[in-house]
């Protein structure tokens, strides 16, 4: 995988130079690898412990601390459904099981998908709207199981 | 946009006067384009309205302005014309042509196109008339109707850093604190700390370095109030927290953002270079020595993060883990030095205290609690949306005058506030007045201001099921009684729902419930069984019908229900066999289809497919299908 990653170590050595120095800024260092190569590259966690001088193993921690960090490529298509409260009471949990069965995912295995997978995340803050899904980076809301299957018909059409 | 630099209060003061009284020549029409705007599709009406603006020739008449939030999340997106204020809701592309027509070319009112609280109710024109904002007073959120977020200019027209001005041309650092303490300005995350007091300790705590924070890793589920603000008035927030860093002697303070608000970061990071560039951050402002800084930090997703030791330990680069308190973090925050950290709302009310002073502000609330407070009003209620409230209202003023009541043909049964750390309080306690205390008495607490309506549909068990598994999920896992309770109180839980609770089961509940509310290391922790507690306490029948009667009054305990299709009123089209995710469903040999109880998973896609017209589904207690899912000898 790495392997395959053109100028892997010069795209990281750009960003190491557009990150103050300080272990403050960790995070803000694996925000934008993840931002730039769309998950975090072993070599740059290797990279991060050595300019901020901390372990490798703290960084990992760091890592797998946060919701935000993945060390695997993202899939094509990123489904993102919303698990707050308010889309709770609005029948959250039957959309995911729905969504699931409509992408033909593996129930349990929603999120390890190689062209789409589905995630959980807690709350967007976007509650009026209940139920929400995420559909690659676009905000659906009141989102019902008519509306699923156009969601997936898209999908299969953009794939 | 101006960008030149400000240099001295007189300056400000002028700039703002020019703005101010320079006439306005267009007509304003402010289009609502926060998250939740976008997410109903405003940009696609922004890009029509723009369009049919130019094809009609008003552009020199009309000024579309794309601001934050209005509050009324579920009539998004909404348009406001000013000066009349008429308000058009739920917008679409489409209804743009005939609005321009008639309104903004024609000055008239477009009947179909405005807001109508029921059939036959007549409709509401105009912004005042919305049943909706009678009881709110809206000091911050009234604001949002006219603002551009992206715009200096905007917010200074609105008497933007007024408070500054008036901080910076003689008042001392003492001098502010006091003034936000006697407004009584409490922390608006909820535990309601007072925030002069909080400013004064920071003060007069030793040392050179000093910072300020501002927590927005607004974490609760069903809560977006800081969103809001955040989208909506990003220089609001700014300002506050250079006047914070003045009183308690911070050269540099840290706007905390979560990840999950990308728009939120976004307008923050464009409203810190325009503060910048004018002048009214960094070295010497305006021309004072008074220097400030701010630095935007992106959360990564933790909702532990939220917790002021651990979001302190988030900016210093390391995993979010919570530390014992004292020392706090006035004491010792960021680095170890003295550190205070409000939240967003929080910030966003200290120019508004210094701005009008603390009588103005103290006139509105109760006596312990002071000036309004935004709530997220969401679940299953009427009206959602962004309310703000004067504290003393109760519950049923917001929940049913406010929010409109039930939806059509249900019941309230209980209003869920304060997230993950609160509870659920029944509708017989709809007439507690909301302040910091009242609720806290009841079993709940206020919270930050997510407050979830929730119905005779929504099961209670299910509810607390869901907020400990988030506990769960959400525990750093440092100490034993969070780590290992939640994860304790879920495996209970999931028994009861199964139907295989026992009333012993509720007993340790409750005492594991105890145990993490004394012996927790962090507030995560200690209030992660308020939901099943207050559960205990209001809805104790409910949990007893689940373990003594195995059943779910609301049907939605999986374990305790069953599907079963009604013959009479079946028609044979067979769509429930094809919605059907684990072909449980079968047709029989009488010509009609019926459900394999052992296969089903009771998921109801069964019977959301069956066509309304026939409605031949049940939804019924599982008990009852016992015998005769038995009896097909499977």
């Amino acid at each position: 995988m790495m392997k395959n990653e053109p100028n892997l170590k010069d795209r990281l050595e750009r960003l190491v130079a557009s990150i103050p120095a300080g272990r403050s800024h960790l995070i803000l260092f694996l925000h934008r690898v993840q931002q730039e190569f769309g998950y975090l590259p072993e070599e740059a966690l290797a990279r991060a412990a050595e300019y901020f001088t901390v372990s490798p193993a703290e960084v990992y921690g760091v890592v797998t601390f946060y919701s935000a960090f993945q060390m695997k490529p993202r899939p094509q298509h990123e489904l993102v459904v919303c698990h707050g409260t308010a889309c709770h009471v609005h029948g959250a949990e039957a959309i995911h099981t729905e969504l699931a069965r409509l992408l033909g995912v593996e129930p349990g295995k929603e999120d390890q998908g190689k062209d789409v997978t589905i995630r959980r995340v807690n709350c967007l803050g976007c509650c009026a709207l209940a139920p929400v899904v995420v559909v690659d980076g676009e905000y659906q809301g009141r989102v019902t199981r008519n509306s699923l299957e156009k969601i997936v018909e898209r999908l299969s059409g953009k794939k | 946009m101006n960008l030149r630099k400000v240099r001295t209060v007189g300056e400000l003061q002028n700039l703002r006067l020019r703005l101010q009284s320079s006439p306005r020549t267009r007509r304003l029409v402010s289009l609502s384009t926060a998250s939740c705007g976008r997410a109903s599709g405003a940009l696609e009406v922004a890009r029509a309205l723009e369009a049919e603006i130019k094809r009609r020739g008003l552009e020199e008449t009309v000024e579309l302005r794309l601001t934050g939030c209005h509050g009324f999340c579920q009539l998004e997106p909404d348009l406001i014309i000013f000066p009349e204020k008429i308000f058009y809701p739920n917008l679409v592309p489409k209804k743009i042509p005939l609005l321009v027509e008639e309104t903004l070319v024609g000055g008239r009112l477009v009947p179909e196109l405005a807001f109508s609280p029921g059939p036959g109710q007549g409709m509401c024109a105009v912004l005042e008339e919305l049943p909706f904002l009678r009881k709110q007073v809206r000091w911050l959120l009234e604001r949002h109707l006219t603002l551009d977020p992206d715009s200096l200019d905007s917010y200074l027209e609105q008497d933007g850093f007024l408070a500054l001005e008036k901080v910076l041309s003689g008042l001392s650092p003492e001098e502010v604190i006091n003034l936000v303490l006697a407004s009584g300005l409490r922390g608006r995350g909820g535990a309601g700390f007072p925030t002069g007091l909080k400013w004064r300790l920071a003060r007069e705590a030793g040392g050179e370095d000093k910072y300020t924070i501002c927590n927005g890793d607004e974490g609760d589920p069903g809560a977006y109030m800081d969103r809001g603000l955040l989208e909506s008035n990003p220089f609001s927030v700014i300002e506050g927290m250079i006047i914070g860093g003045y009183a308690v002697g911070a050269a540099k303070g840290f706007i905390y953002i979560r990840q999950e608000y990308p728009l939120a970061i976004e307008r923050l990071e464009r409203a810190l270079e325009k503060a910048r560039a004018a002048g009214l951050l960094g070295k010497n402002i305006l021309g004072t020595d008074f220097s400030f800084e701010l630095e935007l930090v992106r959360g990564a997703g933790a909702f532990v993060s939220g917790e002021e030791t651990a979001l302190i330990a988030s900016i210093e680069g390391r995993r979010a883990f919570p530390r014992q308190r004292p020392p706090f973090p006035v004491v010792r925050g960021l680095w170890g030095r003295p550190t205070v950290i409000n939240n967003v709302e929080t910030w966003a009310n200290v120019p508004l205290v210094l701005q009008r002073g603390p009588a103005w502000f103290s006139r509105v609330g109760t006596s312990g609690s002071k000036g309004t407070k935004i709530f997220s009003l969401v679940g299953k209620v009427r009206y959602t949306g962004l309310v703000e409230v004067p504290f003393g209202l109760t519950l049923g003023e917001v929940i049913d005058e406010v929010g409109g009541g039930a939806e059509p043909g249900r019941q309230i049964k209980a209003v869920q506030t304060g997230g993950p750390s609160g509870g659920c309080l029944p509708a017989s306690l709809f007439q507690l007045p909301l302040d910091y205390e009242s609720l806290q008495q009841a079993g709940s607490i206020m919270g930050s201001g997510g407050m979830i309506v929730i119905d005779e549909s929504t099961c209670l068990v299910d509810l607390i099921l869901y907020f400990l598994r988030f506990a769960r999920e959400e525990s750093c896992g440092q100490c034993a009684p969070c780590r290992l309770g939640t994860r304790q109180m879920v495996r209970l839980l999931e028994k009861i729902t199964r139907g295989e609770g026992q009333l012993e089961d509720l007993e340790l509940l409750q005492k594991i419930g105890w145990t993490m509310r004394e012996a927790s290391l962090c507030g995560l922790g200690r209030t992660a069984a308020n939901p099943v507690l207050s559960a205990l306490r209001h809805f104790r029948q409910e949990l007893e019908k689940h373990v003594l009667d195995k059943e779910c009054p609301a049907g939605v305990c999986r374990g305790l229900i069953s599907y079963q299709i009604e013959k009479e009123r079946c028609s044979g089209c067979q769509r429930c066999l094809e919605s059907c995710p684990v072909k449980a469903i079968a047709m029989a040999d009488d010509g009609y289809p019926q459900i394999d109880q052992k296969l089903c998973t009771r998921c109801g896609l069964c019977q959301a497919a069956c066509p309304p017209d026939f409605s031949a589904i049940d939804k019924i207690n599982r008990k009852e299908t016992g015998s005769s899912a038995g009896a097909r000898g499977e």
